[in-house]
């Protein structure tokens, strides 16, 4: 048996992976539906066998595998090696990507059709998932890395998918580089573990991590840290990157460039929360860093509440839903830093269905609008695409936590475990998530009565050819429509309260939040009517009618507001001015600095004094010795080496003799 | 596998004589002097790729060694072998001559023969100087390697070719004057020639230090290291891409190999007592020229820039090991250093050779390097585009390539030493990122930016195969670098634990 899930193990790895290689290499000898045949089998058959090891470990306890596939390289005694890890939390993760990714595949057939780039992009996004199942099934920091950078290059590529538009390739190479930011904290994180624990292999770093708990380092002289936070917060600054927290949130909504699969596969159910599903993969060292956890939960929380009044203001449909990404992957980053590590990958699977279920939904809006994106060229949409119209409502919903939703629950779980949190921060996070709510349910009703409902200010052009999108397109919303509805329901008593994740997931006792709430929990029941007694409900019912009122009964009172208010609207506009101040400092700053290390240190210095000069010093010296200025180069030349064999023949003199 | 051949003299001798061989042949027979010196180069790589599999990695000892006296009053012998660090750079020197000569196909039009001689016999210096245990035969190739690849500049090259080679010249020839006085005085206190005498010779720290100081100018200005760096851009800059594509792969790990060959070995306590001067030099190469990278205009000078910001992790990943092993009292962080420098060199071989290769195919289009002149090449080069960005990625360090497996070996090694060395060095991951992929975005992605960009075609047959088999070794090696560290890795744990050992005397 052994022996047979490993094989199936590769199988789910490397079947994307031939699938992207033939469409990318062959792509015009197989053709358009040959590429999107190869991948689509390929990705189908991962999420095939996925469910397959699902049911394995989770249904019926089969043996958790931890194996080396092949060693990458040896030096001395460390050992790097390619391996997987799969246990209950990867198997979870590896369900939700395959799954996710396979829709996606699909609904491209017809997002993509009249694409030039066709194969290329059927290549990209399984080369993608190829790259996120490594990630997820890796059992080592090494390979966990590989998948990290591996998923950046194609989210670099994606973005970039249409190379013409200067928008596009700005903002790739933008989200390159801020991931690199975090990838550089995590790198040095790695090093950290490799120096301490003198291996980079999960199971023996975390077996060893209670040993190393009171170990302290000294970085800046006189300043002992624990080992343990300095090792989290690196990771972590990698999980900032990727997760797009502040301030390395920048490069998500500029993502938006990218085409709508990509936005709703990678920047938003997978890819991006690949931090959040390191922080908990890593769980056995985080418990032993109370700082480390503090710093996550304030920087949870900053990312969920102020980065959702932005989605308030934008009005490209797809950039609102990109903002909303950016406030629900700080809501994990949150139960995070709460200990509530089940928490935070149950929202993380929730939210990969209702948040792809979204982007495909204004994916489908985009295609019936001709591209059009932006939302005051739309409304009352919801006469010519009733399916569209009906999953995007599921999926709003889901988003803002209606009850009995999926989103209702894990977004729930989470203010109730920061509620119960008592680390430094816990109470300012609480504020956060809980007005965040309100925030939420603002935007994502704002997005959907501006586009579905109200008066319709579509130009005639656009309107005349207005019509429900294809089958390949519908069919994933109605797929993913269902787990965004039930899945929460499902999961929530096993998942949070029950001993899911089993030894995948540790917590220290004192931190034990969901262990708190679990006490009290007696079924999804007893869980929805409990809620009706906390204010989340009541801020999402808020938001929504506030949506109503603003931008269906009263809909010039936006624009009054706006006015009213316009500093603030100012500041929302100018995303707080994160950008700005990127580009004058970080962008400015690197080419003033490299503009003057050239032309004043290599340029002047070097060349002009040191090098130069020196020829000029030889050319002066012989120049009167010799009486000879010819202006040749060679002349020069040789003055020099005349006079260095004198220096030598001096030096070899006193040396020998 | 055990063969009794020569194997270091076929290496040596069949390229010069075959480069002999073409200048004979002439210009009129052009098509045949190309298949000559191809086929030249093609058995020369197989020769060293049979010495590769007969190798015995169990051992840090020299290989396949050949003594025979040379000239016996001064006790100079022609005495080769190879080790762990010289077998695969011998294999990157014939692997790179055999793709320079394919793409110097139909790009050079004048002087045929004599650029594919030229080649040629660099090759077989090259080879030498690698495989020269004796140092005054090691000198000598060292130096004769200069007069090849002056032509090339001199002959090939740019408009400002003249500057460049002399610049180019008088910087390696002042450096190497030093080290031969250093040879001279070692011979005086060892009696011999021998290397791997010298290596065993006992000297005070003065005598290591003054050593130390003189090989350093010659390794330093070879490899090259701040401040003595600003001959490379210039010489990239000039000479055909041929020249550009050895110069990066192969002449600048001459720097490399000197440290590792003399330097360490020969001044260990030295090379101990100047170490933190070693390893400030080496981040001010990896984060100021990383800054200077940016902001260049000309493509080859970028790529040239982004040469030595490279090979600062070469020169830390040597001469961390001291630190590390003080901070840690382990050695394996300290063997994992100077591995990872290797692996570094071997990489950056490589890519930068694909990389000017790169800029080769465009510049034989359009006869421009500036990056303003290019823009939105994806649309009439796709296939280029794609071959760009593995090697634009892989000189960013992306896992998965090789380009990452050195740095990253040595930023774990440096983190050890210090966290601060590894925060400095570890920024080369957005630096590299910056640069390049800068550079990539306004030659290759955007809108077609002029009308000489919309006549553009893509890479012929012979180019693809050059970028196929660079692309592969790139990836091969990043994703399995297993094998070459086996060969590696007796003799650097030998290296490591040599130059641990005090050689003072008494």
């Amino acid at each position: 048996m052994f022996e047979d899930m490993k094989s199936i193990y590769l199988t789910i790895v490397l079947a994307p992976l031939i699938g992207s290689v033939i469409a990318g290499l062959f792509g015009r000898a197989i053709g358009r539906s040959g590429a999107h045949w190869v991948t689509i089998i390929g990705v189908g058959v991962s999420a095939i066998l996925s469910l397959v090891a699902y049911k394995h470990i989770v249904f019926d306890g089969g043996e958790i595998f931890n194996g080396t596939i092949f060693t990458w390289l040896t030096t001395a005694s460390y050992s790097f090696e390619i391996g997987f890890l799969i246990d209950h939390l990867s198997v979870s993760m590896m369900v939700v990507v395959s799954f996710v990714s396979w829709m996606i595949h699909i609904y491209t057939i017809g997002y993509m059709h009249d694409d030039p780039g066709y194969q290329r992009f059927f290549s990209y996004i399984s080369l993608f998932t190829f790259a996120m199942l490594m990630l997820v099934m890796s059992n080592n920091f090494l390979q966990l890395f590989f998948g990290w950078e591996a998923v950046g290059l194609v989210s670099y590529l994606l973005i970039g998918f249409w190379f013409k538009r200067e928008s596009a390739i700005f903002a790739n190479l933008k989200a390159f580089l801020v991931n690199r930011v975090g990838d550089f904290g995590f790198l040095l994180g790695i090093a950290a573990v490799l120096m301490y624990f003198n291996t980079l292999d999960y199971a023996e770093v975390f077996r060893m991590a209670p040993d190393l708990a009171g170990t302290t380092v000294q970085i800046i002289d006189g300043q002992e840290w624990l080992l343990m936070t300095v090792i989290c917060i690196c990771l972590f600054i990698g999980a900032m990157g990727k997760s797009a927290q502040v301030p390395l949130h920048v490069w998500l909504p500029d993502s938006m460039e990218g085409p709508t699969p990509i936005s709703a596969l990678i920047h938003a159910a997978t890819m991006v929360t690949a931090g959040i599903f390191m922080v908990a993969r890593m769980s056995p060292l985080y418990e032993f860093s109370e700082t480390a956890l503090s710093f996550i939960l304030v920087i949870g929380a900053l990312t969920a509440f102020f980065m959702g009044l932005l989605g308030l203001v934008q009005n490209d449909i797809k950039r609102v839903i990109a903002y909303s990404t950016l406030s629900q992957l700080g809501y994990m980053t949150v139960a995070l830093g709460a200990s509530a590590y089940a928490a935070a990958i149950f929202h993380l699977v929730t939210h990969a269905f209702f948040k792809a279920l979204l982007f495909l939904a204004a994916g489908s809006v985009i295609i019936a609008m001709h591209h059009e994106q932006d939302m005051r060229k739309m409304g009352g949409l919801y006469r010519y695409m009733p399916i569209t119209w009906f999953t995007c409502l599921i999926g709003s919903l889901a988003l803002i936590g209606f009850p009995l939703t999926s989103g209702f629950f894990s977004k729930d779980a989470i203010i109730e475990a920061v509620h119960h949190s008592t680390l430094p921060g816990a109470n300012l996070a609480y504020w956060a998530v809980l007005s965040g709510v309100f925030v939420t349910a603002l935007y994502s009703f704002r997005l959907f009565f501006l586009t579905f409902h109200g008066k319709e200010r579509i130009d005639r052009e656009t309107w005349s050819h207005l019509h429900e999108s294809p089958g390949v397109v519908t069919v994933p919303l109605l797929v993913l429509a269902v787990p965004s509805l039930i899945i929460g329901g499902f999961l929530i008593g096993p998942m949070l309260f029950g001993d899911y994740f089993r030894d995948a997931i540790y917590v220290a006792p004192a931190h034990d939040v969901l262990g708190a709430i679990g006490e009290g929990y007696h079924g999804i029941w007893s869980f929805t009517l409990h809620a009706f007694q906390t204010p989340a409900v009541y801020l999402a019912l808020a938001g929504v009618v506030t949506a109503w009122l603003l931008y269906i009964k009263f809909p010039q009172v936006p624009d009054i507001i706006a006015r009213r208010f316009s500093l603030i609207h100012r500041i929302l506009l100018n995303k707080y001015g994160f950008d700005d101040f990127n580009q004058a400092v970080f962008a400015g700053g690197t080419r003033g600095i490299g503009n003057l290390l050239w032309r004043i240190g290599d340029v002047r210095v070097i060349d002009g004094v040191l090098v130069n000069g020196t020829a000029r010093a030889v050319r002066r010296v012989s120049a009167i010795m010799r009486q000879v200025q010819s202006g040749y180069l060679y002349d020069y030349a040789f003055a020099m080496i005349i006079g260095l064999l004198i220096l030598l023949a001096v030096f070899v003199h006193q040396i020998l003799f | 596998m055990e063969l009794n051949l020569p194997f270091l003299s076929i290496l040596i001798w069949a390229p010069i004589l075959g480069g002999i061989w073409v200048l004979y042949a002439g210009d009129r027979q052009e098509q045949t002097v190309k298949v000559l010196s191809l086929s030249v180069s093609v058995i020369v790589f197989l020769v060293s790729v049979l010495a590769w599999f007969s190798f015995n990695t169990g051992t840090h000892a020299m290989q396949f060694v050949e003594l025979t006296s040379w000239i016996e009053t001064f006790n100079i012998n022609y005495h080769l072998g190879v080790d762990g660090i010289s077998l695969p750079l011998i294999l990157l020197t014939t692997f790179t001559t055999v793709l320079v000569i394919i793409s110097a196909w139909e790009v050079i039009e004048t002087r045929v023969s004599q650029y594919m001689a030229a080649f040629l016999i660099l090759e077989g210096l090259m080879n030498g100087v690698f495989a020269a245990l004796d140092a005054m035969l090691f000198y000598f190739f060292w130096e004769a390697m200069l007069i090849p690849m002056f032509l090339i500049i001199g002959v090939w090259g740019g408009p400002r070719r003249v500057y460049a080679t002399i610049k180019f010249f008088l910087y390696t020839f002042l450096g190497s004057i030093f080290m031969l006085v250093a040879l001279l005085y070692l011979y005086s206190q060892a009696g011999s020639f021998n290397i791997l005498d010298l290596h065993n010779q006992p000297l005070s720290l003065l005598a290591q230090q003054l050593i130390f100081i003189a090989f350093l100018l010659a390794f330093a200005v070879k490899i090259p290291m701040w401040p003595v760096h600003t001959w490379l851009p210039d010489a990239h800059v000039e000479a055909p891409t041929g020249g550009s594509v050895i110069l990066a792969a192969i002449m600048l790990k001459m720097g490399g190999y000197g440290f590792l060959r003399f330097s360490l070995p020969i001044a260990p306590d030295a090379s101990q007592a100047l170490d933190s001067f070693m390893i400030v030099l080496s981040l001010i190469a990896i984060v100021y020229i990383g800054f200077v990278a940016l902001v260049q205009n000309d493509m080859k000078k970028l790529i040239a820039y982004s040469s030595i910001s490279h090979m600062g992790f070469v020169t830390l990943g040597f001469f961390i090991g001291f630190s590390t092993w003080a901070a840690t009292g382990n050695t394996d962080a300290a063997v994992m250093g100077l591995e990872g420098g290797m692996m570094q060199m071997i990489s950056h071989g490589f890519i930068s050779g694909a990389l000017f290769l790169c800029v080769g195919v465009l510049y034989d289009r359009l006869h421009s390097r500036e990056i303003s002149d290019y823009g939105g090449v994806a649309n009439t080069m796709p296939q280029f585009a794609a071959f760009m960005m593995l090697f634009a990625m892989a000189n960013s360090g992306l896992p998965g390539t090789s380009g990452f497996v050195g740095e990253f070996l040595v930023i774990l090694s440096a983190f050890q030493a210090s966290f601060w060395i590894a925060f400095l060095a570890a920024l080369t991951l957005i630096l590299g990122a910056a640069y390049t992929l800068w550079m990539y975005k306004r030659v290759i992605f955007g809108d077609v930016a002029n009308q000489n960009v919309a006549e553009l075609t893509d890479i012929n047959g012979r180019e693809k195969f050059i970028l196929i088999v660079l692309a592969a070794v790139v990836l091969l090696f990043g994703i399995w670098p297993a094998p070459l560290f086996e060969v590696m890795h007796p003799t650097f744990e030998h290296l490591f634990e040599h130059i641990t050992q005090s050689k003072l005397p008494g």
